[in-house]
């Protein structure tokens, strides 16, 4: 890449100390060929050389930053453009709109409709880090970012992407240094924000030129041995839940039942009641009606009553003894005991 | 044709020029100082630019102009509560002082031990020098401990977090301080040392998980016991609203009862009272009815009132 600095040296110690090929062809043919000849031979030559290397274009996604002898001079915009030859200008070009990706705590596998990722043990150097009530927690994340000053991008920074990579990792580890582990795990888009915000900070400060579309942080997590102790705070809590509803199933199952029993038995007692008036009164109106007629001739609806209960009861009788009442000690001819149910 | 020549010389000199070294170029991230036999000649070319020299005699030596990077080499540090982490640093420099720079360290990767000499030193002094609470929090933040679903009451001081008096930020800045003078005699300058990682060691980290692990089974325990607690608490108000209603209801139906009795003994009083004698007359006539039956034998004296005509008419 142009920034590297190394190779730009070697670039610059090819053209400028080295014997460009065609220069020494010309050399050579300048001692053998007649004169008027050679010059019309120099030229061809050079206008081949200068046809070749003086047109460039640059493509619908890139700038092109133009340096004549290793002096920016100008960006030229996508399209056919012509500089002087090789050797005088060079032509870097740069991708302004295209959208780079660096992954941190994890690596994409394959993109696709459903993107793999490839996380865990390989990359946790990476997103093991500490939390500020001194928790450690993974924090796998990306950052997107396109070049923003192509200018900056290839001459004031001389690693960006690593300076890219280091910023990232020193910005998210003092942002999630200053949040607890919940706050880690339940509050990504926080964190988030806040880490774009300092990243973007730190590039302008260095001057990288680079601008960040975003951070997206992927599943924040606890460290594997850990896990199963917070999947079980979760377990826990469904727990209690499920508790809770079950006491209130049983709740719901007897309540309403016992308030219809309830009912039942008041509904019961004014039955109990209704009946016990309806025939107190019943009972109550008969007596009156009877006595009423009975005031009227008490002594023979006495015995007409009397008689009358008699003779309906007489015959429905079993044994029936009639003793004179001047006859004494009869009793122990009667064995009373023989008869079931025997009365007086 | 003359003018052909002129040009075909002009090119012809500069590709000698070149030829023999002469000419050099400097790239936007360069700059060179230029040497004569070991020796330094003229100020460092910052500028980007075609330069000159002389061809054979002179050597063009290039530095990077460009902000640097050092990465430190990640290392055990004791911090003040004596918790062992690991600490992961790195800083950008420049060269500003080419001159000072080829003299003293030659070249980049000359440079790099120097910084390495003096950065993990200063790195190392700063961290030890700080509780563990420093290097990792940036400002005194209220953190967020707060456990979904879980009354607050005791998760609030479950670990007492001490405050922050320096933070990340100002250590980096501290040990970027300290670095700083001794690299400036090197021609160069130090723009900043960050933190890049902070982790504990492996042992400090297993007591860590454990203790976290602790942690969280507390918390669920406390989840456990809550819904156990909330149960029962539903259980017994379940328990105490049967109660109620059953003898609430209970309640209710005696009243109505006792009620409807005393009606109905009122009712009885009422009608009864005007004869109490013929009410037992009449009553005792129908208990006769109702429990006397065929099984029941009867013995009666001629005196009784039915049997007095069986000794005579006259009825005595």
């Amino acid at each position: 890449m142009a920034w590297d600095w190394d190779k730009l040296k070697q670039q610059d110690q090819r053209s400028g100390g080295g014997v460009p090929p065609g220069v020494e062809e010309v050399l050579q043919k300048f001692k053998n060929v007649k004169p008027g000849g050679v010059w019309i031979f120099v030229l061809i030559v050079l206008a081949i050389y200068v046809g070749y290397s003086a047109f460039f274009t640059v493509a619908l996604d890139e700038v092109g930053v133009v340096q004549r002898f290793g002096k920016y001079v100008r960006t030229v915009e996508p399209g056919l453009h012509l500089k002087l030859p090789r050797g005088i200008e060079k032509i870097t070009r740069v991708k302004v709109r295209f959208v780079y990706k660096e992954e941190f705590g994890l690596r994409t596998l394959e993109a696709g409709v459903r993107t793999r990722y490839a996380a865990g043990e390989a990359y946790e150097d990476e997103s093991l880090m500490l939390t500020g009530d001194l928790n450690v927690a993974v924090v796998p994340w990306i950052v997107q970012y396109r070049v923003k000053d192509p200018y900056k991008f290839l001459f004031k920074v001389r690693d960006v992407r690593n300076t890219l990579r280091d910023l990232s990792e020193s910005t998210m580890r003092l942002v999630v240094g200053d949040r607890s582990i919940n706050e880690v795990i339940s509050k990504r888009e926080e964190i988030a924000v806040e880490a774009r915000t300092f990243l973007q900070k730190e590039l302008d400060e260095a001057e990288t030129g680079i601008q960040v579309k975003t951070i997206e942080m992927k599943k924040t997590n606890v460290p594997g041995p850990v896990q199963p102790s917070f999947n079980e705070v979760n377990q826990a809590v469904q727990e209690k839940e499920r508790m809770v509803y079950q006491a209130r199933e049983e709740y719901n199952k007897a309540i309403p039942a016992a308030k219809g029993n309830a009912e039942k038995t008041i509904k019961a007692a004014e039955g109990y009641g209704l009946d016990r008036v309806n025939r107190a009164k019943g009972d109550a109106a008969r007596f009156l009606a009877q006595y009423k007629e009975y005031a009227r001739a008490k002594d023979v609806t006495r015995r007409r009553l009397y008689l009358e209960a008699l003779q309906d009861l007489f015959p429905r009788l079993g044994k029936k003894y009639i003793i004179d009442a001047e006859q004494k000690n009869l009793l122990p001819l009667l064995n009373l005991g023989q008869e079931e149910g025997g009365q007086k | 044709m003359n003018k052909g020549i002129m040009i075909g010389g002009i090119v012809v000199a500069i590709a000698l020029l070149a030829a023999f070294g002469g000419v050099y170029t400097v790239d936007e991230t360069e700059q060179v100082v230029v040497t004569q036999f070991g020796k330094l000649i003229g100020d460092p070319k910052t500028e980007p630019g075609l330069k000159f020299k002389i061809p054979f005699i002179q050597n063009a030596n290039y530095f990077p102009k460009n902000l640097l990077e050092w990465d430190g080499d990640p290392g055990q540090i004791p911090t003040l509560d004596k918790t062992f982490i690991w600490v992961d640093t790195f800083a950008r420099w420049k060269i500003v002082d080419p001159l000072k720079f080829f003299q003293t360290v030659n070249n980049v990767t000359g440079a790099m031990g120097r910084l390495d000499d003096i950065i993990d030193p200063a790195v190392r002094n700063f961290i030890t020098s700080y509780p563990l609470m420093e290097s990792v929090r940036r400002t005194n933040r209220e953190l967020d401990t707060f456990e979904l679903g879980l009354e607050q009451e005791d998760v609030q001081d479950r670990r007492h977090i001490g405050t922050v008096k320096i933070g990340r930020e100002k250590i980096t800045k501290g040990i970027m301080e300290q670095a700083q003078p001794k690299l400036a005699e090197f021609g160069i300058e130090l723009v900043d040392v960050k933190i890049k990682r902070i982790n504990y060691v492996e042992q400090v980290q297993q007591s860590v998980y454990g203790r976290m692990i602790a942690e969280r089974k507390q918390i669920a325990e406390k989840f456990r016991s809550e819904g156990m607690g909330e149960a029962r608490k539903i259980e017994g108000e379940r328990e105490r609203e049967m109660k109620r209603i059953t003898s609430e209801a209970y309640k209710t139906a005696q009243e109505i009862m006792g009620e409807a009795d005393a009606t109905a003994t009122k009712t009885y009083a009422d009608s009864y009272g005007l004869d109490p004698d013929f009410y037992s007359f009449v009553k005792t006539l129908e208990i006769y009815r109702e429990t006397l039956d065929e099984k029941s034998s009867l013995v009666l004296s001629t005196d009784a009132e039915v049997f007095k005509y069986l000794k005579g008419y006259t009825g005595k």
